[in-house]
């Protein structure tokens, strides 16, 4: 029987030559990952159970982007505990203020994870890489701490969803509208346990960006891990950031899928999730007057430059509605750095929005940008569950960067136009 | 292995935000986070649960975040186990790893109600609700797993290797 992308870097990993779905299996890992919320838990697992040593320094990383700069004492004990940790063992690749950015924003750019990679993080979001034709799923910080021992993790080998998409995107829809869209039609749990390979020759027409949005909100259908395949905008992004070799699988031509689902990218529109779960979506010029408090641009999800782009083109010369907060956060350094050289920053600031230092900050209701009770939020983040923001009596909807910054000028929810 | 106690129920797709806010998550401190389990969707749990008691839920249960600290919240407030119809993957591995008993049952999930009596076998996935007198099997875990529990969590079994 032939394997999904999924699979072959599974088996590859595991040293066997083929994998079935459910199959239990230990595989080697390329990078273990963690943040300064999850990686204190896993520290206090590692030591509390004996262990002294990291399997391989170079191939962990310990990112410092939630709670950072930190937002009060406690969140900064955990931070200088990553810190101690990272120093202790030599890690390599361990990102602080000044040089850290959102983590899955940031590893792709420094080429920290590659094609054909088998990774693990400590934060559900690290399905992102799937974008660069790697294997990569959040875990949990034991999981962390384990991996970081024993450079292993058991896997359940996952059965596959393949989305075949035909077409090219409307100028004004972007990754975050195909991938809200997918979640609108299988719901939060239509990948439950599975992996989602997308497919098919409309694939060619996506930017990295869109992968990597695309691939981020997998976990918001309950995947396992999302994963396209490599091809030359692949190559070209890899090329002069990997650290290491990137190596790159196939899917076998009769490997075998659950399920098929066709989409055709021409047809996607600007998409909104509507509070509390992110499978309530509508198309934005479907929804009434849906008036707002704040805007934030920026996540793991939408806090690349493309996404900077998008906000900027519609922003610049314009002036955020009055009454409206618009937060803007660039995912990583290098993209902030970009957005002040490019002007965006300026422009920004002049349409009255602020900027922020990257950090994963609003997305999860830590910091920079909390809602009160009864405010309503329109944001380029990844979930819109009850408190997710703030408040419990707060609302969240999810959307592009081109929609948020639409509504950012009108006050409320905003159908993007055609650029 | 076993429990007994009250049952808390809830819906589909609770999501690891209001099993513990993210707004509490600068401490890894178990005690301390435990105060706050379930206070964006049930605001009394921690006041109410009974060590032993059991969470009952649908669909997707644990959905969102890897946050180990929401089935370590669960656990260290006193819940007994949790029923759900399915479990999200990232908790699922979690709830294991950490030791805290979960099991998917749909027709345990949909039947039982909130406050019922109810005891649970986890050798044998023998779940009885006392107030309704009717006893339900829950799927085994598989062997592989069944190791993890046994030796006490994923880094214990980790040092036997």
């Amino acid at each position: 029987m032939g394997m999904t992308l999924t699979q072959k870097i599974l088996a590859a990993h595991a040293g066997l030559e083929t994998v079935n779905p459910g199959q239990l299996i230990r595989a080697k890992l390329d990078i273990v990952l963690g943040n300064d919320i999850t990686t204190p838990v896993a520290i206090n697992e590692f030591t509390k159970n004996g262990f002294s040593s990291v399997f391989d320094k170079d191939k962990i990383a310990i990112v410092l982007d939630h709670f950072v700069p930190n937002k009060d004492i406690k969140a900064a004990q955990q931070s200088k505990q990553c810190r101690e940790f990272a120093c202790a063992h030599c890690v390599s690749h361990f990102y602080d203020v000044g040089k850290m950015g959102i983590e899955h924003a940031l590893l792709p750019e420094q080429g920290v994870v590659t094609a054909g990679d088998c990774i693990i993080g400590a934060d559900s979001h690290t399905c992102t890489y799937g974008a660069l034709g790697a294997f990569s799923t959040g875990v949990g910080s034991t999981d962390m701490a384990a991996g970081m021992a024993t450079g292993e993790a058991w896997f359940k080998v996952p059965a596959a969803i393949r989305f075949q998409l035909t077409g090219k995107l409307p100028a004004n829809c972007s990754g975050k509208d195909v991938i809200l869209s997918i979640i609108g039609k299988i719901g939060v749990d239509g990948a439950l346990y599975k992996s989602m390979e997308f497919t098919g020759p409309g694939v060619a027409s996506l930017s990295m960006d869109d992968r990597l949005c695309i691939c981020n909100m997998a976990i918001e259908a309950g995947a396992k891990n999302g994963i396209f395949p490599v091809d030359d905008v692949t190559l070209s992004y890899l090329e002069g950031r990997s650290e290491r070799t990137p190596k790159i699988f196939e899917a076998d031509p009769d490997a075998v899928y659950e399920q098929t689902i066709d989409i055709d990218l021409s047809e996607i529109v600007p998409t909104v999730a509507c509070p509390h779960l992110p499978e309530n979506t509508r198309p934005a010029a479907e929804l009434g007057h849906i008036k707002i408090d704040q805007v934030v641009i920026g996540s793991c999800t939408n806090g690349r430059m493309e996404d900077m782009e998008a906000a900027y083109k519609t922003l610049n010369g314009n002036t955020v509605a009055p009454g409206v907060r618009c937060i803007i956060i660039p995912a990583t350094m290098q993209i902030y750095k970009e957005c002040v050289q490019r002007g965006y920053v300026t422009a920004f600031i002049d349409a009255g929005a602020v900027v922020s230092t990257p950090t994963c900050g609003p997305c999860l209701g830590g910091y920079m940008g909390i809602l009160a009770a009864g405010e309503r939020c329109i944001a380029t983040t990844n979930r819109n569950f009850v408190g997710r923001m703030g408040h419990v009596d707060s609302e969240v909807y999810l959307a592009s960067p081109a929609t948020a910054a639409a509504s950012a000028l009108t006050g409320y929810i905003t159908y993007p136009k055609e650029v | 292995m076993n429990t007994k106690g009250t049952v808390f129920k809830y819906p589909d797709n609770v999501d690891t935000d209001v099993i513990i806010p993210a707004r509490y998550l600068n401490t890894p401190d178990a005690k301390e986070l435990s105060k706050h389990c379930m206070e964006d969707i049930d605001a009394d749990y921690v006041n109410r649960v009974q060590p032993g008691d059991v969470m009952v839920a649908g669909w997707n249960f644990g959905c969102g975040s890897s946050r180990e600290h929401a089935p370590l919240v669960i656990k260290t407030c006193g819940t007994g186990c949790v029923i759900a119809k399915s479990f999200a993957r990232i908790f699922y591995r979690n709830a294991i790893n950490i030791g805290l008993p979960i099991l998917e049952c749909e027709a345990a999930a949909e039947e039982i109600q909130a406050g019922d009596t109810v005891s649970v076998d986890f050798d044998t996935g023998i779940i009885i609700d006392h107030t309704s007198g009717k006893t339900y099997q829950a799927e085994p875990f598989p062997e592989f797993i069944q190791n993890i529990i046994k030796k006490g969590g994923l880094l214990a079994s980790l040092k036997e290797m």
